[in-house]
C-alpha cells in the first residue's frame, strides 16, 4: 500500500444506496462479471459503458446505506473501482468492501472538491488526496492497522488463507 | 459499561470492552439468506471445509420463496445440499417465511445473544434484549469457518420515547419520526437503545418494529431492556431463560440521548425517495394508491393483519387499488387465520402471498411498474426498492396501508380506529 494511485472520478450525491448501487432484481447472480454489468444502475445508467478499471467514485455521507448485499461491493470492485471517497459509508458496506480488498477512504467534503471526470490521486497509506485537474487538495481519515492489514493481503479471504496455511492464489 | 457492551464483552470471553475498541467475538447465532450464495462460495474460497458449529446456524429461503426463476432454484438447492452435507439441521425452507419472523417465533433468540445473520434487519433482536447485527456474505464465512467475527465496539444513543399515542398511531410512526428528525445517517456505526415509559404500553410485535427500522439510521444494533412483557412473550415461545441477558450498569454515559414525545403525534409517511424523507400523512391525503403492501419483517406480523382486518372487516377494497398482503411467518399466518383475519382480509378483496419477503425487495410477487404509487408497512422506499425505479413508494404504519387500501388514496387511519386501546 505504497504510493500513490490515480483514476478519474464519477462523482455522486448523499444516501447512495445499495438498491441503487446494486438493484435487488439481480441478487440471484454471482458471477462477479455478470454482477459487474449492472454496477451504480439505479442512480447512474451511463455508469457501466464509461467505467475503466483504475477509476474512481466519489460521493457525500453514508454510501451504501440499506441492505447487506455483498453484491453492492462486489459490482464495484469488479467493474475496476480501485478506490471509494465519502464523506462517510454505512457500516456493512464498509465491512464487505474492506474484506474483498476494495479500499474506502472517509474524506469529509470530498464531492465539493471533485467533478466527474477529473483525475484524481490518492495515497491510501497517508490519506492525501489531490485533484490532478483542478489542483484541489483533501486529507482523507487514516485506515484503522486492522483495515489496513486486510487490504495489504488483498482482502479477507487471501488473508485466511494465509492464517490457516493454504496456498493464496486459488 | 451499557448492556450492549457486556453482551460484546461476554461474547470476546473479556471482563470488560471499551467503546471503539476491536474485538473477537464467538457468535452464538448465525443465519444465512437465500440472497447469499457468496457466503457458500467465500467459504469455500477461503480453504472451509467442514462448520465450525453447525448447530448455531441457520439456514433461510426467504427472499426467493418460491424461487421464481431457475437462477433463484438452483441457489436454493446448493444451499439445501450444504445443510445436508454439513449437519445444519435449521434450514427454514420456503414454507417458513422472513428471517427475523422465524427465529421469533421459534424462539431461537434470548436475552444477552450475539447474533449475527446476512441481512442488515438483524438489528430487529433488540426488542428481545439480544445484539443483533448484519454482515455481509463473506463476513458470515468466516464465522462458519471460525465461529468467530471481529466487532468494533459502539457508541450507544438513547432515543426517550414518551407521552400517549392517539388513534391510528403506532410504533410505526414513532421510529419514522425518530428517523425522519435524526436522519438516515444519525446511527452509523452505533448501537441504538429505545427506552422511556412509551415502551411499557407496547407489546413485542411494537418493539420488533422501532429496533428493526433503527437500520434506516444506519445503526449497528439496537436495545430494548428487557422487562417483563418481554419474557412473557418469551416464555410462551418456551425459551429457555436460565440466563435472563444483562442490565447497563448506573452512571453509563451515552454518546447521546434524545427525548421524543409522542403525544399528538399524526401518523407519519416517509416519502419517496428516502427514509428520513417523513411528513405527517395529513399533508398527503388524498394521493391516489395502485399498489397497498402490508407485510415483510417490518409490518408483516399478527397484530397488523389485525389491525387491518379490523380497518377492512365487511367492506372491500376500493377498485382501483390492489391489496397485496404476505404474512410474515408460517406461525403468523397460522395465527392469524385461527384469529379470522385471513378470512376478512380475503373477503375484502386482498391478494395473498406466501410468507416470504416477496416483493420488498423488488425481486417478484407484487413488483411496482413505473408512474405507480404504493404504500407499504415496510422499511425503504429507494428509488427501485419494489420495482420499477419510476415508481413512487410510502413507507407507513400498517393501519395507514389498510386505510388506504379502502379508500384508494393516503387516508388517515383514525377515523377506523376509535377504540384502539380494546384490541392492542
Ligand atoms: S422482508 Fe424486506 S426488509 Fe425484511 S428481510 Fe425481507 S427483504 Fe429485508
Amino acid at each position: 500500500m505504497k504510493g500513490a494511485i490515480s483514476g478519474t472520478a464519477f462523482v455522486y450525491g448523499a444516501n447512495v444506496d445499495t438498491d441503487q448501487i446494486y438493484p435487488g432484481g439481480y441478487l440471484d447472480l454471482t458471477d462477479p462479471e455478470l454482477v459487474a454489468r449492472h454496477a451504480m444502475e439505479r442512480v447512474d445508467p451511463d455508469f457501466v459503458k464509461e467505467v475503466k478499471p483504475g477509476d474512481m467514485i466519489v460521493a457525500g455521507a453514508n454510501f451504501g446505506c440499506g441492505s447487506s448485499r455483498e453484491h453492492a461491493a462486489v459490482t464495484l470492485k469488479a467493474a475496476g473501482i480501485a478506490v471509494v471517497l465519502a464523506d462517510s459509508f454505512a457500516r456493512i458496506f464498509y465491512r464487505n468492501a474492506i474484506n474483498l480488498g476494495l479500499p474506502l477512504l472517509v474524506c469529509t467534503g470530498i464531492a465539493r472538491l471533485v467533478k466527474r471526470g477529473d483525475l484524481l490521486s490518492v495515497d491510501l497509506a497517508t490519506g492525501a488526496v489531490i485533484n490532478r485537474t483542478s489542483g484541489a487538495t483533501a486529507t482523507a481519515e487514516p485506515l484503522s492497522a486492522y483495515v489496513m492489514a486486510i487490504l495489504e493481503s488483498g482482502g479477507v479471504k487471501p488473508m485466511i488463507r494465509k492464517q490457516r496455511g493454504l496456498p493464496v492464489e486459488g | 459499561m451499557h448492556a450492549v457492551e457486556k453482551i460484546l464483552a461476554r461474547a470476546a470471553g473479556r471482563e470488560e470492552v471499551t467503546t471503539g475498541e476491536i474485538v473477537n467475538c464467538t457468535v452464538d447465532l448465525a443465519g444465512i439468506n437465500d440472497l447469499y450464495l457468496q457466503t457458500l462460495r467465500s467459504f469455500a474460497e477461503m480453504g472451509g471445509q467442514k462448520v465450525y458449529d453447525p448447530g448455531k446456524v441457520v439456514m433461510f429461503l426467504d427472499h426467493f420463496a418460491p424461487a421464481s426463476t431457475i437462477t433463484q432454484a438452483d441457489n436454493q438447492k446448493q444451499f439445501r445440499t450444504f445443510c445436508r452435507e454439513q449437519g445444519i439441521d435449521l434450514l427454514m425452507d420456503i414454507d417458513q417465511g422472513v428471517c427475523h419472523q422465524v427465529l421469533t417465533d421459534k424462539g431461537l433468540v434470548r436475552p444477552g445473544m450475539l447474533v449475527v445473520v446476512t441481512d442488515s434487519h438483524t438489528t430487529t433482536h433488540g426488542a428481545f434484549g439480544a445484539f443483533g447485527t448484519g454482515v455481509g456474505a463473506t463476513d458470515l464465512a468466516i464465522i462458519l469457518m471460525t465461529g468467530q467475527l471481529w466487532f468494533r465496539v459502539p457508541e450507544v444513543i438513547r432515543i426517550n420515547l414518551k407521552g400517549t399515542l392517539g388513534p391510528g398511531v403506532y410504533a410505526k410512526d414513532v421510529i419514522l419520526k425518530v428517523i425522519g428528525t435524526l436522519g438516515a445517517d444519525y446511527g452509523v456505526y452505533r448501537a441504538v437503545e429505545l427506552a422511556g415509559p412509551l415502551l411499557e404500553g407496547l407489546g413485542v410485535s411494537e418493539r420488533m418494529t422501532l429496533c428493526n427500522m433503527t437500520t434506516e439510521m444506519g445503526a449497528k444494533t439496537a436495545y430494548i431492556q428487557p422487562d417483563q412483557v418481554t419474557f412473557d412473550f418469551l416464555q410462551n415461545k418456551k425459551v429457555n431463560l436460565e440466563s435472563p441477558g444483562v442490565t447497563t450498569d448506573p452512571g453509563y454515559r451515552y454518546t447521546a440521548e434524545h427525548t421524543f414525545d409522542v403525544t399528538g403525534l399524526k401518523p407519519q409517511l416517509a416519502v419517496p425517495h428516502s427514509v428520513d424523507n417523513v411528513s405527517d400523512i395529513t399533508a398527503y391525503l388524498g394521493r391516489p394508491i395502485d399498489q397497498a403492501y402490508l407485510g415483510t419483517c417490518t409490518g408483516g406480523r399478527v397484530e397488523d393483519l389485525a389491525v387491518a382486518a379490523r380497518i377492512l372487516k365487511g367492506k372491500h377494497v376500493h377498485p382501483g387499488t390492489r391489496f397485496v398482503v404476505v404474512p410474515a411467518s408460517k406461525g403468523v399466518f397460522l395465527e392469524a387465520m385461527a384469529k379470522g383475519y385471513i378470512q376478512t382480509l380475503v373477503s375484502a378483496g386482498a391478494t395473498f402471498v406466501t410468507p416470504s419477503c416477496a416483493a420488498c425487495l423488488g425481486t417478484h410477487q407484487g413488483i411496482l411498474a413505473a408512474g405507480e404509487t404504493c404504500i407499504t408497512a415496510s422499511s425503504r422506499n429507494f428509488p427501485g426498492r419494489m420495482g420499477d425505479a419510476g415508481a413512487e413508494i410510502f413507507v407507513a404504519s400498517p393501519a395507514s396501508v389498510a386505510a388506504a387500501a379502502l379508500e384508494g388514496k393516503i387516508a388517515d387511519p383514525a377515523q377506523y380506529l376509535g377504540q384502539k386501546e380494546a384490541e392492542r
